[in-house]
């Protein structure tokens, strides 16, 4: 038995593990759940970026000037890590073009321009008519299909880590609906009112990945949801599970440990101790998925902040721009100091509000004075240690620090900077306001950067090796050719003897000639193309003239 | 086992040096240049490297650390060679000079540079007959996604409010 069924099985009552460290913070959820889950109207202009998660672009299969209709394909999934792309609406595609996206820096990346008709015109779309006929195999294509990638935040390409999973083999399937940040309550919302549909995708994802256990975990301070959601298992063999409030328990290796009392180890993936977990959204994306037959062209997405008149979950399109959402809230702009896209710890500071929503856009806050406060000047480490004990990967924040200003990588490598999940739970209680996680942040980029570098000098050590013993070849094959033809490809070592030699002695002359002929040539070369130059300036320079 | 720790100390030299093989340091590649360290040479003659170049090997020789050479050349960010391809009058002039093999051509044809293979050496540039060949700057390397934040802003002092 494996020790992911051992350890579930010990407790009869399923009481969640502890997690390490932690912080306790306010949720502010209350505000966006007032209001029922409601669709976005559609939008003149849709941008589409075809990197939907990690960087990766999906390959464009439309033009410009295309006309698309609803769950078209626009863009299929190419390197790993890519997500295929659907046309969330019917429209004109007006050009495909570099745009600002919602990352973390600000940056211009390719997307494709939809311009919408109003019609909302659809293609067919063919339901799965029993999804339990099929097998996991037939799952995952169908769910790769769908363009659904993880929708909680990090968007990792569900089929891929299913495909991940089925290697290691899966005894636990965690849908996770924790949802630890305050502010966002996109999950909540979607089971508070669409329980019974996440449920069956989690049925789906747990057939795609051959798991014996599924659980469902909330926290249990959402009575809501937690009431729907036993509503819609009561006949089903998913269990539900509840953890008491706190940040980060939704992180993905936090809730694994909270449900199995297992640690995930470092760099490894989820799956090598037999578990996957999936965000609610990703679940309800898989229902629509099979029993709708409709890709992933929507999201529930929150849409708070004090200066915002009705705070609401919406259902919106992929590539709504962010003002377009904010003014259909009525956004008090005196008040409106900046915009995060995420959760108030791990989110990002929007530089302008013309980005498009993507398909990890689980919240978006709209920033005030009284709730964000401006940054607090960074004060020296005093060393008291809050932040080694908030922190759930149980690192020493503040040495991590140290290392990161001294950009000592060897020390950082050492004490574990690539565990930190940058939950941002050490600057949260730092009391010097040192913003930790940036620095964090810079040092793995820099980390990243010298691996690269290493690599590539290793890389150009073993070519100047190989140029070395070419050129060494070569001179001890005809002692008295010039290298002459250096571009020749490597010659295999036995090859015919005599007739090599014959054929040397024949090139030897060959060569000579042609080095003669060849230097000719370049002389003449060299004098055609500086004619063609100073023709080329004295024709611009009597354009100039007769230009002006 | 730390790989900069084993094989000779030639060895362990030659894998600090950035391998560019560029011959700015007055050698003929890194390795010699690595040998010649271990023989005395000082260690701030390799441009390519820069600081960090010198700080490692400072470490790993037991120097002090100085600054770049200005006899060497200055620190470039990495560039790598592009062929002006219609300008290209098929030399092969270029693939002789470079060390890596990076350019691909024959007599009479174009020539063209793999980028990949490319370790921005520039001794391609001297021997092209029409200057066809142009160092650009490494897209990719030029800058970090993640900038740490600035020095300290402001540090308590309880002295500022004894006085």
């Amino acid at each position: 038995m494996r020790l992911v069924n051992r350890l579930l099985g010990r407790r009869s009552d399923r009481a969640p593990y502890a997690i390490f460290g932690g912080i306790a913070t306010d949720a502010y959820k209350t505000r966006s759940l007032r209001s029922r889950l409601m669709p976005v109207p559609i939008p003149e202009k849709l941008v589409l970026p075809l990197s939907q998660n990690l960087g990766v672009d999906a390959i464009a299969i439309v033009e410009a000037g295309d006309l698309v209709q609803k769950f078209q394909l626009l863009a299929e999934a190419g390197e790993p890590g890519s997500v295929a792309l659907h046309a969330p609406t019917s429209g004109l595609v007006s050009s495909i073009s570099n745009a600002t996206v919602a990352d973390e820096f600000g940056s211009q990346r390719l997307c494709i321009h939809l311009q919408s008709d109003g019609e909302n015109r659809a293609i067919e779309t063919v339901p799965e008519a029993d999804y339990r006929a099929l097998d996991h195999l037939q799952l995952l294509e169908r769910i790769e299909r769908a363009g659904i990638c993880g929708l909680g935040g990090a968007g990792f390409p569900s089929a891929q880590k299913l495909s991940l999973g089925m290697k290691s083999g899966i005894d636990l399937l965690i849908i996770n609906a924790v949802e630890c940040e305050p502010f966002i309550s996109a999950d909540e919302a979607l089971i508070r009112e669409r329980g019974a549909s996440v449920v069956v995708g989690a049925e789906i994802l747990k057939s795609a990945c051959l798991a014996s256990n599924c659980i469902i975990v909330l926290q249990e301070d959402r009575a809501d949801a937690i009431e729907a959601l036993k509503k819609a298992l009561e006949n089903s063999s998913i269990e539900l599970m509840t953890l008491a409030a706190g940040y980060p328990v939704g992180g993905e290796k936090q809730i694994i440990q909270a449900v199995t009392g297992m640690e995930v180890p470092s760099h490894a993936y989820p799956a090598s101790i037999g578990v996957l977990v999936f965000n609610a959204g990703t679940a309800y994306a898989v229902y629509k998925a099979m029993v709708d037959g409709e890709p992933c062209v929507s999201r529930i997405t929150t849409l708070t902040g004090a200066p915002l008149q009705t705070p609401k979950n919406f259902e919106t399109l992929i590539g709504t721009s962010v003002s377009f959402l904010f003014d259909l809230c009525g956004i008090d702009t005196t008040r409106h100091t900046g915009t995060i896209v995420g959760g108030p710890l791990m989110g990002i500071q929007l530089p302008t509000l013309d980005v498009p929503v993507m398909k990890t856009s689980n919240c978006l806050i709209a920033m005030s004075a009284a709730e964000f406060p401006p940054d607090e000047p960074e004060l020296a480490c005093i060393r008291c240690g809050f932040c080694a004990e908030a922190c759930p990967a149980r690192l020493l924040p503040q040495q991590l620090y140290a290392f990161s200003r001294a950009h000592d990588h060897e020390q950082n490598l050492a004490h574990g900077l690539f565990d930190c999940i940058e939950c941002g739970a050490c600057a949260y209680v730092c009391p010097s306001h040192i913003p930790l996680v940036q620095y964090y942040r810079s040092s793995k980029a820099e980390i990243r950067a010298q691996q690269r570098r290493q690599l590539q000098s290793q890389h150009w050590q073993r070519q100047f090796q190989q140029h070395q013993y070419r050129i060494k070849k070569q001179q001890d094959e005809a002692p008295h050719q010039i290298s002459g033809d250096a571009v020749g490809p490597l010659k295999d070592d036995e090859p015919d003897k005599k007739n090599r030699s014959r054929e040397d002695g024949d090139k030897t002359e060959a060569v000579v000639f042609s080095r003669e002929r060849a230097k000719r040539e370049i002389a003449e070369a060299v004098a055609r193309v500086r004619a063609r130059k100073a023709g080329h300036i004295a024709s611009s320079r009597t354009d100039a003239k007769s230009d002006g | 086992m730390n790989l900069a720790t084993q094989g000779s100390l030639v060895d362990q030299v030659n894998r600090l040096l950035p391998q560019t093989q560029c011959g700015r340091c007055g050698f003929e590649g890194c390795r010699p240049y690595a040998r010649a360290i271990v023989e005395g040479e000082s260690i701030n003659r390799c441009p390519p490297g820069g600081t960090d170049t010198i700080i490692h090997l400072a470490n790993l020789m037991n120097e002090r650390r100085q600054a770049l050479d200005p006899g060497a050349g200055n620190y470039q960010l990495p560039t790598v060679a592009v062929i002006r391809e219609a300008e290209c009058i098929g030399c092969t002039l270029c693939i002789q000079a470079c060390p890596l093999d990076a350019i691909l051509g024959a007599a009479k044809l174009m020539h063209t540079v793999f980028e990949q293979e490319c370790s921005g050496c520039d001794l391609c540039v001297e021997p092209c007959p029409v200057d066809c060949i142009d160092m650009v700057p490494v897209s990719k390397d030029s800058h970090l996604p993640w900038q740490a934040p600035g020095e300290i802003r402001s540090v308590y002092n309880p002295l500022d409010s004894m006085s």
